[in-house]
């Protein structure tokens, strides 16, 4: 019996611009079950971090929540995302290299944020620090170090190790390998899935690497342009994606067997449209081999829970 | 750690050292000694007596070493005009410029900060917007009419603090202070505001810069994810980080604090070692014109020292010898 951790229902976010209001996240709806690594992909612009921005409460102004809402353990939350953030939803970043503040050692952040949430004191706030250090594998005598004696790869782990240090029912992951030497990512990418896979905790992975979101993932949404694309399990949206972005997203991925060698890597045609400049109907007319009519002028719902496309809804 | 802090002691003294050569070439070339010692109607042995016991015909380099090693023992010279030992003059005024300097420096650093972060943090607010459009006055009036204004209100029109001078100071022996007496505070706050004025404006704008761009900075984002409340946000990481740059301007403008002083002690009668100095210009009292030179040069040298101690407290990066700039 899965249980729902964290629900979006028709959440958008805005932006007022000199060209108008834009949509970098539009009606989203999806659910977040407890113990589950939920992966959203997209390219950049297609509003993956500006829906984890906007869950953790983090929106940077003049963006702004403007419709929807984001309920958390049967709790509505949007209206107080400041009760949640740190205790019960915690965040990795991008670039470990910037997350840190330079000037603190790392054991001071870690007691520092343990201390805001948690009813410890403060020698017993050091211990958690220390242990948590130790789980991502990094030499507890090393609390009193700065952010800099360390490598990329290991600040990545104190920023987990910061991440996980309140105990999160949710953490959300924002690319969190992007930035890392390939042979780190998957230590890094492995390391995150173990912790929180022992502690139950969610994740919300955001990446644009599909083959990350496969090893890594439970399922995927695949957002395109604001809008949710598809969304499913991980295996069944890689073995039979329903969304023509979806397909060519995947084809799109580099393989590096044999077979492919020399080969052309496919790509879609054209570039995601501007959020100012979106096109009417589905936002992936314009690109999609199969388009028709009825997408150039009505946007598709939903179809069984699975893909927004008109396609789908044909075929049913 | 060592090393950097010799290296700059090392680089100090050898600033200090071309600081004295300035002042002695001055105190050499710039009209002549004999004369304004001995006036018009000495006779030529006198002249030669004097010229001799100045040292005036040894070579150069043994003048230069004289001067650097009397100037070590606090021996500058008398005074053209009074007569008396230059050491002695600057050591009975420099208590109140040193009070000044130290009364405005510490007016321009606070309220600078403080204005500087309350206004990067609340960017939109009304208030903060208010205290950005009036800085931009005390930075574009000339700081003498701020004075004159100063004195205008609150001495000629409100008649709460005195116009000019020190009120009662308080002799301790080797240091006179206007610190211990109400009239000695009183008179402290008109002078001081106008010292610290342009200061506190300039300040103010770079923190509220240097705030604005470590709050867009990853680290801050992160912090705020974590749920920390928004004081430690603020003041445990963002102000930290701004630090630096501040304190670097903040140190230099330490120094032309003294150097401006001069304009203030002029505005306000305030009986130290600046306007001594307009005092000495106005007569080519060359003695204490070196000797202010070679104070302020000190004193520059010093608080670029410490200023780059500081930097070492505050980055740990920099005690590593890891010389990369904040933020990476």
């Amino acid at each position: 019996m899965t249980e729902t951790l964290l629900e979006l229902k028709g959440l958008e976010v805005t932006f007022k611009t000199r060209r108008g209001v834009l949509k970098a996240v539009d009606d989203l709806s999806l659910t977040v079950n407890k113990g589950e690594i939920l992966g959203i992909v997209g390219e950049s612009g297609a509003g993956k971090s500006m829906t984890g921005a906007a869950i953790i409460g983090l929106i940077d102004p003049p963006g702004r929540v403007s419709k929807g809402e984001i309920w958390f353990e049967q709790e509505r939350m949007d209206e107080h995302p400041q009760q949640l953030r740190g205790k019960q939803i915690s965040m990795v970043f991008q670039d470990p290299l910037t997350s840190l503040n330079p000037l603190r050692t790392v054991g001071d952040q870690l007691v520092e944020t343990i201390l805001a949430h948690m009813y410890v004191t403060k020698a017993q706030a050091r211990q958690r620090a220390q242990d948590g250090l130790a789980e991502v594998g990094i030499d507890p005598d090393r609390i009193n170090a700065y952010p800099h004696a360390f490598s990329g790869g290991m600040r990545q782990r104190v920023v987990i190790a910061l991440a996980l240090a309140t105990e999160p029912k949710l953490v959300i992951a924002d690319e969190p390998t992007t930035a890392l030497d390939v042979s780190v990512q998957a230590q890094v990418l492995d390391l995150l899935k173990k912790l929180c896979r022992e502690r139950g905790t969610s994740v919300i992975l955001i990446t644009h690497d599909m083959g990350v979101m496969a090893q890594t993932s439970d399922r995927i949404a695949v957002m395109y342009a604001g809008r949710l694309a598809e969304i499913g399990d991980t295996r069944e949206v890689l073995s039979n994606p329903q969304h023509p972005y979806t397909q060519g997203l995947m084809a799109s991925t580099p393989s590096v067997d044999a077979k492919s060698f020399g080969s052309e890597l496919f790509q879609i045609p054209g570039a995601m449209p501007k959020l100012d400049a979106l096109p009417p109907g589905c936002a992936f007319n314009p690109r999609c081999s199969q388009a028709h009519e009825r997408c150039r002028t009505s946007r598709p719902p939903m179809v069984s829970g699975r893909a927004a496309c008109w396609l789908m809804e044909d075929a049913s | 750690m060592l090393l950097i802090i010799l290296r700059r002691l090392g680089q100090s003294i050898f600033v200090l050292f071309l600081v004295a050569f300035i002042s002695f070439m001055i105190f050499r070339y710039v009209g002549n000694p004999v004369d304004n010692l001995l006036g018009q109607e000495a006779t030529t042995e006198r002249r030669e007596a004097l010229i001799e016991s100045l040292g005036l015909n040894d070579p150069l380099h043994v003048q230069y070493f004289d001067f650097v090693v009397r100037a070590l023992q606090f021996d500058f010279g008398v005074s053209y005009r009074t007569g008396m030992p230059v050491a002695e003059m600057i050591v009975q005024r420099l208590p109140a410029t040193i009070e000044l300097a130290l009364v405005s420096a510490v007016f321009a650093i606070l309220l600078g900060v403080v204005a500087g972060v309350y206004t990067a943090i609340n960017r939109r607010g009304f208030i903060a917007n208010a205290i950005l459009s009036s800085s931009l006055i005390g930075v574009s009036l000339p700081t003498f009419l701020i004075g004159v204004l100063l004195i205008w209100i609150f001495a000629v029109e409100l008649k709460w603090l005195p116009s000019f001078g020190r009120g009662t100071a308080v002799d301790l022996g080797f240091w006179s202070t206007g610190f211990l007496t109400i009239s000695g505070l009183k008179s402290l706050i008109l002078p001081g505001i106008m010292l610290g004025l342009y200061q506190m404006t300039l300040i103010m704008r770079l923190t509220r810069a240097e705030m604005l761009e470590v709050l867009r900075q990853d680290y801050i984002k992160f912090a705020k994810a974590r749920g920390l409340p928004d004081r430690t946000v603020y003041f445990g990481h963002a102000l930290k980080n701004t630090l630096v740059p501040v304190i670097t301007i903040a140190g230099l403008q330490l120094g032309s604090i003294v150097a401006f002083a001069i304009i203030t002690e002029t505005v306000f009668q305030w009986p130290g070692v600046g306007l001594m100095f307009i005092n000495a210009v106005y007569f080519v009292d060359i003695p204490v014109m070196s000797a202010y030179l070679l104070l302020v040069g000190t004193l520059f040298v010093l608080i670029n020292l410490i200023v780059d101690l500081l930097y070492l407290l505050i980055d740990p990066r920099l005690r590593d010898g890891q010389l990369r700039r904040a933020g990476s």
